[in-house]
């Protein structure tokens, strides 16, 4: 099978648990163990490749540019580790099953695990250091949903967090080494990389990449100083627990070692800190566990004291350190995994985990109790179990390392760490199984169905089997050995075999066993010892520097960003001056090259009213009517401006938006105060004032500047003249660049329009239908109403004037293409003549009447403009390329049929659409459900002039 | 006649600028509004000034104006509308909502305290499995 698939199958099987939720529970594990099953059957067909010594890829170009390829790569390490995955997940989802209660949502846990799982198979079969990175997040990602699946515990929830942090943070730093790495090398491809150990060793930030990366390992791989994470992750429920660290998420970092060995060990740097780091978390892991009361807890810092081992057995950098490292991977993922499903089942018939409440569940639960000593014995170091093997190698390669040219300092510690571990081993087997059966138990214990004890049973068969015939194991450790030392080393040609004579290491083994046992008889003692000394707990540490952290955040953040919307302004506007001023100070300036054009009389007055408009309605804007005049003044002016310098169609557009936007704050000042009361001091006045006039002063000199010289470049607008009537058929160019030369920005810009007025009905839903609805209801006008609320001239005159500004409309349509005018304009015009009716007649008779929802006129506008776009390809030409021609249909005289109309129609629609329905939702919120539609144009409200008449009859009626 | 206009842009700059930094909404809409003319008209003026010439292709006339910054410019317009409507609706929405048309929070939030922490802090220390 494909690796492609191999890698896929999980991330697409998590689809199905979800799915499969109401089926049952059977079929939500069914399916996931069907799903992993595959993977692994698919991943198992490409043993024999493997075993032959070949390297399996599969290579999809993804961003070759950016060195980002889907290459994935399986060679004897991936294989391993893909196994162990994908195996101990079936077991993990068989067991899982049973686990998981009632009411936990097991397509949830099922999705979840497939994710994680996909993830880690990503990382161990990835061939490019990006994809691995992209898996690495993912397993961070997914592993947090896990650990913190029980929602419901606060315990889970931190748990999760802390994990996400420490995992996540070490991800961040192994980007920047793996992205230095790909630097170096010049590739991202690890079969690149690894063939470049003197390239990489050389360089100048080797030491910084190896760091960065050492960061990401360790604090995936739990080794101190980021061992803390992985207790407190213990919260999760025990499936979660036993296959993130037994055979995953844990072995990630010590998979990255190992898969980087060949390039990054051997060096004096690698030496000391990955030895050092895998010493200390080994001998502080098993000195911890020992003292751990909680039966997880104590497995959790077993797991940390050996991933210190194996991290300190790749350190040694020797190739028999590497073999004894898989060697160990593979036996602890083995007992480590069975010794936790048994820590939940105890958990799940007992409903504890506290081995002082425990003792004497041997003749209780036989079966558990097999399979636990089985699995702690092995993992204490005793002979023909796996785990002596491997330990075995370990105090032997403990032994032929010198550190800090001391040669006694590493097996001392070596065997310190073995004899803790043996001790808790002991503890675990004598505390919770031996001693007298007891009957204050928190539930009745007995052996669970053989879906749960099965799965760990089955993870004895290989524990006793390599531990009586080692020779077994043998060819495929070496194998996966050899693929993990790559050129850099020979495999070692060490037997694996129980008896090895008298070696150094067997007598490590037994003063680590004898000690062990010896250290569990005067536990008592030694416990008050350790409860006596101080130590310093990680996660206070760890809280106190996230609140540390957040209270850091918190106040850069509010210090920036108060809430004071003017402060912001305030400082915006600053900012922009000061840059202007640094600009203008140190750029040079070039000679005027324009003549001034002169002024004459009638600017002199448009320029007064402007100015006087302008600074009336900043004298009076407490006023607000009173200032929404002045602005309709303002925008007059700026109209008759453009006139006079040559833009009509600006003019146009300027006018009749005015008209709406007019239109549209008068309906806003319907519902806000029509005053603004004074309340900032007259020195903040003061100071705005000051800022307002340097940036006026600013903008006018900048402007006075620019309008008095040329360009420096050729306008590009010379173009646009020259082509308009040869390229697009029109000759009044402004509207053939908007239809037509710039029609995607066109299109965009309508969009735009139509999303705006989409949020605004989407904001005027929102509030009719929550507690300003009664308000609304309930509001008296500040102000007395209107005596005839629909006067009768204004409806007639604005009824028939209806389809004259209907015309002028289609008229100012359909010359825009060669005559000011076009799609914006008429578009606005049709709206006015619309708003008109709703003005004078009413909302109610005016939406009585309409046919069309606004909401379809902008989708049809934007269909139809983009339709006309799609509809070049069909003529094999680019998006939005236009064509036109000229047709002739007696008795009319020639005349153009441009594509470019049908977009200006798009525009033309979206415009309608997206002004009236704006103006519609700001009317919405004035209208009272009990308004009906009137019929007459002469409604006169009776209660003018009697206001207490009680419920006086409407003299026309409605209908 | 330069003069007149770009006098005119720094006019519109500097009320609006004045009335952005109200404390009210109505008036902050206002600013905005008249720093949209001042950036049209500036947007519009970087064409260049010309009187008599609108770029309406015609048999013998050579000079026009410049066409491209009025196509930028019109469609601006029309889109400040939508923008300022959106504004406006967000603004009759907040007073509407709190009877409160501030445009500042009412109280700068205080400075970091210790109920500041809503979950790392204060998600208890349950976790701990110290004995």
């Amino acid at each position: 099978m494909s690796l492609f698939l191999v890698v896929a199958l999980p991330f697409l099987g998590a689809l199905l648990p979800g799915l499969m939720n109401s089926a049952g529970r059977q079929a939500c594990a069914g399916i996931t163990f069907t799903v992993t099953l595959a993977a692994l059957i698919g991943l198992l067909t490409n043993a024999p490749a493997v075993f032959a010594g070949e390297l399996v890829t599969a290579r999809v170009l993804w961003l070759p540019d950016l060195g980002l390829n889907v290459t994935l790569m399986l060679d004897g390490l991936g294989f391993f580790f893909a196994c162990l995955i994908l195996g101990i997940g079936l077991l993990i989802i068989a067991y899982g099953r049973h686990y998981l209660a009632r009411k936990d949502n097991m397509g949830e846990f099922f999705t979840y695990l497939l994710l994680f799982q996909g993830a880690m198979v990503g990382i161990v079969l990835s061939d490019n250091i990006l994809l691995l990175l992209i898996f690495w997040e993912l397993t961070s990602l997914s592993s947090f949903l896990l650990i913190g699946y029980w929602k419901h515990l606060p315990e889970g929830r931190q748990g999760a967090r802390m994990a996400l942090t420490v995992t996540g943070m070490g991800g961040l730093a192994m980007i920047g080494g793996m992205l230095i790495l790909g630097q170096i090398v010049g590739s991202y491809d690890l079969s690149v990389i690894l063939q470049n150990r003197d390239l990489i060793q050389a360089d100048p930030l080797y030491v910084p990449a190896l760091i960065l990366i050492l960061l990401g390992c360790f604090t995936k791989s739990a080794q101190f100083p980021f061992h803390f994470w992985l207790p407190h992750a213990m919260a999760a429920p025990t499936p979660v627990s036993a296959y993130l660290h037994s055979a995953t998420m844990v072995k990630a970092g010590i998979f990255l070692m190992a898969r980087m060995w060949p390039v990054l060990s051997g060096t004096p740097e690698w030496f000391v800190l990955v030895t050092g780091a895998g010493l200390i978390t080994m001998v502080l892991g098993a000195v911890i566990a020992l003292f751990k009361h909680d039966l997880k807890a104590l497995l959790a810092f077993s797991t940390v004291s050996h991933l210190g081992l194996i991290t300190m057995l790749l350190g040694t950098g020797t190739a028999f350190g590497a073999m004894a490292a898989i060697f160990h991977i593979l036996n602890h993922a083995t007992f480590k995994c069975a010794l936790f499903m048994s820590a939940g089942i105890i958990d799940h018939e007992t409903h504890t985990r506290d081995i002082r409440r425990l003792g004497g569940l041997r003749h209780l639960m036989p079966i558990t109790f097999t399979i636990a000593t089985l699995a702690a014995l092995s993992m204490a170091g005793i002979p023909l179990l796996n785990g002596f093997l491997s330990k075995e190698m370990m105090l032997e390669e403990a032994n032929k390392t010198v550190f800090f040219d001391n040669p006694w300092l590493v097996p001392a510690l070596a065997t310190f760490g073995s004899l803790f571990s043996a001790a808790y081993c002991f503890r675990l087997i004598g505390h919770v199984f031996l001693g007298p059966q007891r009957d204050d138990y928190p539930a009745k214990p007995h052996d669970p169905g053989p879906g749960l004890w099965l799965p760990p049973a089955l993870l004895m068969i290989p524990v006793v089997v390599i531990g009586i015939a080692p020779f077994v194991a043998e060819p495929f450790v070496k194998l996966v050995t050899a693929s993990v030392l790559g050129d850099a080393a020979e495999v070692p040609p060490n037997y694996f075999k129980i008896w090895h004579g008298l070696v150094p290491a067997l007598y490590m083994s037994i003063v680590a066993v004898v000690g062990g046992l010896l250290l569990l008889l005067t536990f008592n003692p030694a416990l008050r010892l350790w409860d006596a000394t101080p130590r310093p707990e990680a996660k206070t540490i760890f809280d106190a520097i996230i609140a540390a952290c957040v209270r850091a955040a918190q106040k850069l953040t509010h210090g920036l960003h108060n809430g004071a919307f003017s402060r912001y302004a305030l400082i915006s506007v600053i900012t922009i001056v000061a840059v202007c001023w640094h600009a203008w100070s140190t750029g040079t300036e070039a000679p005027a090259t324009r003549t001034p054009l002169p002024i004459g009389p009638v600017e002199l007055v448009g320029w007064l009213a402007l100015v006087a408009a302008t600074l009336g309605l900043v004298a009076l804007h407490r006023n607000r009517l009173l200032a929404l005049i002045l602005m309709g003044l303002v925008g007059l002016v700026v109209s008759i401006g453009f006139v006079y310098f040559s833009a009509p169609d600006l003019a146009m557009t300027q006018i009749t938006v005015e008209v709406v936007t007019i239109i549209l704050l008068l309906l806003a000042l319907n519902f806000l105060p029509n005053r603004t009361p004074i309340e900032s001091t007259f020195l903040r006045r003061f100071r705005d004032g000051s800022v307002a006039v340097v940036a006026g002063i600013g903008a006018a000199v900048f402007s006075y500047h620019l309008l008095l010289r040329d360009a420096v470049l050729p306008a590009i607008s010379e173009f646009h003249l020259a082509n308009s009537y040869k390229g697009g058929g029109g000759t009044n160019v402004v509207n053939v660049i908007l239809v037509d030369f710039r029609g995607f920005d066109t299109y965009g810009e309508i969009i735009v329009l139509g999303i705006a007025a989409l949020l605004i009905y989407a904001l005027t839903e929102t509030l009719l239908g929550g507690p300003v609805r009664a308000r609304l209801l309930n509001r008296t006008p500040d102000q007395p109403r209107a005596g005839d609320m629909h006067p009768m001239m204004m409806v007639v005159l604005t009824r028939v004037i209806m389809p004259v500004v209907m015309m002028v409309g289609f008229y100012i349509f359909l010359r825009g293409h060669n005559e000011p005018g076009g799609g914006f304009i008429a578009g606005l015009v049709v709206s006015i003549g619309v708003v008109m009716q709703y003005m004078a007649s009413g909302f109610s008779w005016a939406s009585a009447r309409l046919r069309y929802p606004y909401h379809g006129v902008i989708g049809a506008g934007v269909l139809i403009a983009g339709l006309t776009g799609i509809g070049s390809w069909f003529v094999g030409k680019p998006f939005m390329t236009t064509d036109f021609t000229y047709v002739r249909i007696p008795p009319f005289q020639e005349f153009e049929l441009a594509t470019a109309l049908a977009f200006d129609l798009g525009v033309f629609l979206s415009v309608v659409g997206a002004v009236m329905l704006s103006l519609e939702s700001f009317s919405r919120l004035a209208r009272r459900v009990h308004d009906e539609a009137s019929e007459h144009p002469m409604d006169i409200d009776p209660s003018r002039d009697a206001p207490p008449a009680p419920a006086a009859p409407h003299p026309q009626g409605g209908r | 006649m330069e003069l007149l206009v770009a006098s005119a842009i720094g006019v519109l700059t500097a009320g609006g600028v004045y009335l952005l930094t109200r404390m009210r909404t109505f008036p902050v809409i206002l600013g905005i509004s008249l720093l949209t003319y001042a950036v049209n008209v500036f947007l519009f003026a970087s064409g260049r000034l010309t009187v008599g010439a609108p770029p309406i292709l015609t048999d013998g006339v050579e000079v026009y104006a410049d066409p491209l910054p009025q196509a930028l410019v019109l469609t601006a317009i029309v889109i400040s509308f939508g923008m300022t409507a959106v504004v406006v609706m967000i603004a009759l929405g907040a007073y509407l909502g709190s009877d409160d048309d501030h445009v500042d929070d009412p109280d700068p939030a205080p400075d970091s305290g210790p109920d500041s922490a809503p979950d790392s802090a204060s998600d208890d220390m349950l976790g701990e499995d110290r004995t």
